[in-house]
């Protein structure tokens, strides 16, 4: 039996068997040739084989797949055999370059040819590079690359996820996710509160366990348990239990004394709205709109923006949902907006920045968003991330009401922003924490390194001193305008229910989070008064170190225990 | 050298699942046979069989093809070929 220690990102307690992610196919060296050992015939024959096995793997899934995935996947099964690709690919074999860089320079041509092309035809670019990975990997003899396809469930791990990967997983097989680099707020954490998954992510050496392996994961304590035994086993069944007993969200976030603090969901679809609303939410604190905008080359039309955003706001009527305006950039980079050469992309043209160098973009975006709210009974906010300045508040706020949007609001999450709320706010209506860039920008520290997991943390007192610090310049703004100016956190840091009662002790007045979350939070608010969680963010803001704070912060709150968090 | 002409029916134009079925069929034939634009000549023609050609031709819906062949059956190839190409399969 081993142990491995991580972060615990999502809390819950599962044993299953390990698959491991493979790493991702690189690109064979342009030199690459094939050796005297072999003949011209033999590589192209070499090459045929491969495609054939990658072809029927495709097709294998096509047909295991549902209606619309199975069209796209069968689609792809031809790509790999295609007469087109094979023939380039020969070609270039008969000049003596190996098969496999043979075959990844002819898909290089087709995937280029098809983004000339554009609209359509340019989203299917993504599909030919699957296509040529797995091609590569089959004839390098490795596992094919994505999510390993499996009949059972299973405990993924992996170095670390990227977005791409995600898209792909089946929540119905994976018991729980592991990582072995990644920090508190990879997209690894954020999928896995989003599907209510156990993660532990930062745990060194879990990208290296036997496939195959029975672990046990605990995603609240953060560590793995290789062969575990019958305490493990107590304790995984015992979460089954409390899982089950945490219920639901009753649709209102109260503290106990009756303080309300509305409890709102992160969205990025239609499909997560409706799964929200009926998860209980009381609406949406952030609208993530690059769901619309990812994996495209070009920029979706306004008329279908506008039926995607219409689609969030029809689930939640009469409620009020957050629209944040397109962030590219860092992370999420888009084709047609942002620069993937610059050298430190988290401090460079990303978010409400990106409209400095593609003008009409947020334009048309703003548009969209107001012919969606035309006639819609959701209370329609508007908010921009990556704010830094007054100035940008203003311009974005004369943006919003040009458009008829008379709500417009900005995300906080740079410190310059926190610092100078008061100021920005005198522009803007109201502020929504992001705790995780707010994190990250803050204490210097990526938050993709699982390296620096501990200063990435939003109990670091630096943090929460800038929390307090937005709070009290909205307070500043609403006195001097006499029109309110409420702050809410839509960051990770609203799902880890010690920290919301931190949060609403600091002033906060709504919390946004997935919607996996709100039973929990809801649990643990309505444990405290408003006055016992002001000491307990005095507590927290006092604390000399993150893992103090936390440490005294939870020890007042003997219902985490209960509730197996 | 038979050659047959056909409207591209289906209203996304000759891809994805379209493409795909067209492709299929043209790959089961003996034959082989070539697909360009309209008034494009002959010599620029693609391989019918190559999904990933049929992508790059572009064809929209209400373009016309011309579908080529050579030898035993051609005339019956093409008919069928042409037939899958004015169909609409996304009705």
């Amino acid at each position: 039996m081993t142990k491995l220690t991580g972060v615990g990102v999502s809390p819950g307690r599962v044993i299953g068997p390990v698959l491991q992610m493979p790493g991702s196919v690189t690109e064979p060296p342009s030199d690459e040739r094939w050796g005297t050992d072999t003949t011209a015939e033999a590589e192209t024959a070499r090459l045929k084989t491969a495609s054939k096995v990658v072809q029927a793997e495709l097709k294998a899934r096509a047909d295991a797949a549902s209606k619309d995935a199975s069209a796209v996947l069968e689609a792809t099964a031809m790509m790999a055999a295609d007469p087109m690709l094979l023939k380039s690919a020969a070609k270039l074999i008969a000049t003596g370059t190996s098969a496999e860089r043979s075959v990844w320079e002819a898909g290089s041509a087709v995937a280029e040819m098809l983004r000339g092309l554009g609209g359509y035809m340019a989203e299917r670019t993504q599909d030919v590079h699957d296509v040529r990975a797995r091609l590569v990997a089959e004839l390098r003899g490795l596992p094919t690359p994505g999510i390993p396809a499996s009949e059972t469930p299973f405990i993924l791990a992996a170095e670390d996820l990227a977005p791409a990967d995600t898209a792909t997983l089946d929540s119905k097989k994976v018991l729980a996710l592991i990582t072995g680099s990644g920090g508190p707020q990879s997209h690894t954490a954020i999928l896995a509160r989003a599907l209510g998954l156990p993660a532990v992510v930062a745990a060194p050496g879990a990208e290296a366990i036997d496939e195959g392996a029975e672990v046990y994961v605990d995603g609240a304590a953060g560590t793995i348990i290789t062969d575990p035994g019958d305490d493990e086993r107590a304790a995984a069944a015992r979460w089954v239990e409390q899982a089950a007993a945490l219920g639901t969200f009753n649709g209102t976030g109260a503290t106990a004394d009756g303080h309300l603090v509305p409890l709102l969901a992160n969205v990025g679809s239609g499909k997560d709205a409706r799964a929200a609303a009926a998860a209980g939410a009381e609406g949406v604190g952030l609208l993530r709109t690059e769901f619309c905008f990812l994996d495209r080359e070009t920029e979706p039309s306004p008329e279908e923006q506008a039926a995607a955003y219409r689609e969030v706001f029809d689930a939640f009527p009469g409620r009020k949902v957050v629209v944040r305006t397109l962030d590219a950039g860092a992370d999420k980079p888009l084709p047609f907006l942002t620069d993937a050469s610059e050298p430190n992309p988290a401090l460079g043209v990303r978010g409400y920045r990106t409209g400095d160098v593609s003008p009409g973009v947020l334009t048309r975006q703003l548009q969209a968003i107001a012919r969606a709210a035309e006639g819609t009974e959701a209370e329609v906010w508007v908010m921009a991330p990556m704010i830094s300045t007054a100035a940008e508040a203003k311009a974005f706020g004369e943006l919003c009401l040009a458009e008829g949007l008379n709500q417009p609001g900005v995300m906080v999450e740079v410190p310059s922003a926190a610092l100078t709320s008061e100021a920005i706010l005198a522009h803007v209506g109201f502020a929504s924490l992001g705790t995780n860039d707010l994190t990250q920008y803050t204490m210097a520290a990526d938050r993709q390194l699982g390296q620096l997991a501990a200063l990435n943390d939003s109990w670091q007192p630096a943090v929460l001193q800038l929390i307090k610090h937005t709070v009290a310049g909205a307070q500043s703004a609403a006195a001097a305008t006499a029109v309110e100016k409420p702050v809410g956190v839509c960051g990770e840091a609203a799902a880890d229910p010690a920290l919301a009662v931190v949060l609403v002790g600091l002033g906060v007045q709504t919390l946004s989070m997935s919607a996996r979350s709100l039973p929990t939070v809801a649990a643990v608010l309505a444990s405290v008064t408003r006055h016992e969680a002001q000491e307990l963010a005095a507590l927290a803001l006092a604390a000399p170190t993150a893992d103090l704070g936390r440490t005294a912060v939870r020890e007042r709150l003997p219902i985490l225990e209960a509730l197996g968090q | 050298m038979s050659e047959r002409k056909a409207t591209v029916a289906s209203r996304v134009g000759l891809h994805a699942r379209p493409a795909a079925i067209f492709a299929e069929a043209a790959g089961d034939l003996p034959l082989e046979v070539t697909i360009a634009m309209e008034g494009e000549p002959a010599e620029d023609a693609l391989d019918a069989s190559s999904i990933l050609s049929l992508m790059g031709l572009g064809a929209s819906h209400g373009d016309v093809v011309v579908l080529r062949a050579d030898g035993d059956g051609a005339e019956e190839a093409l008919e069928t070929l042409a037939k899958i190409l004015e169909t609409d399969h996304d009705a």
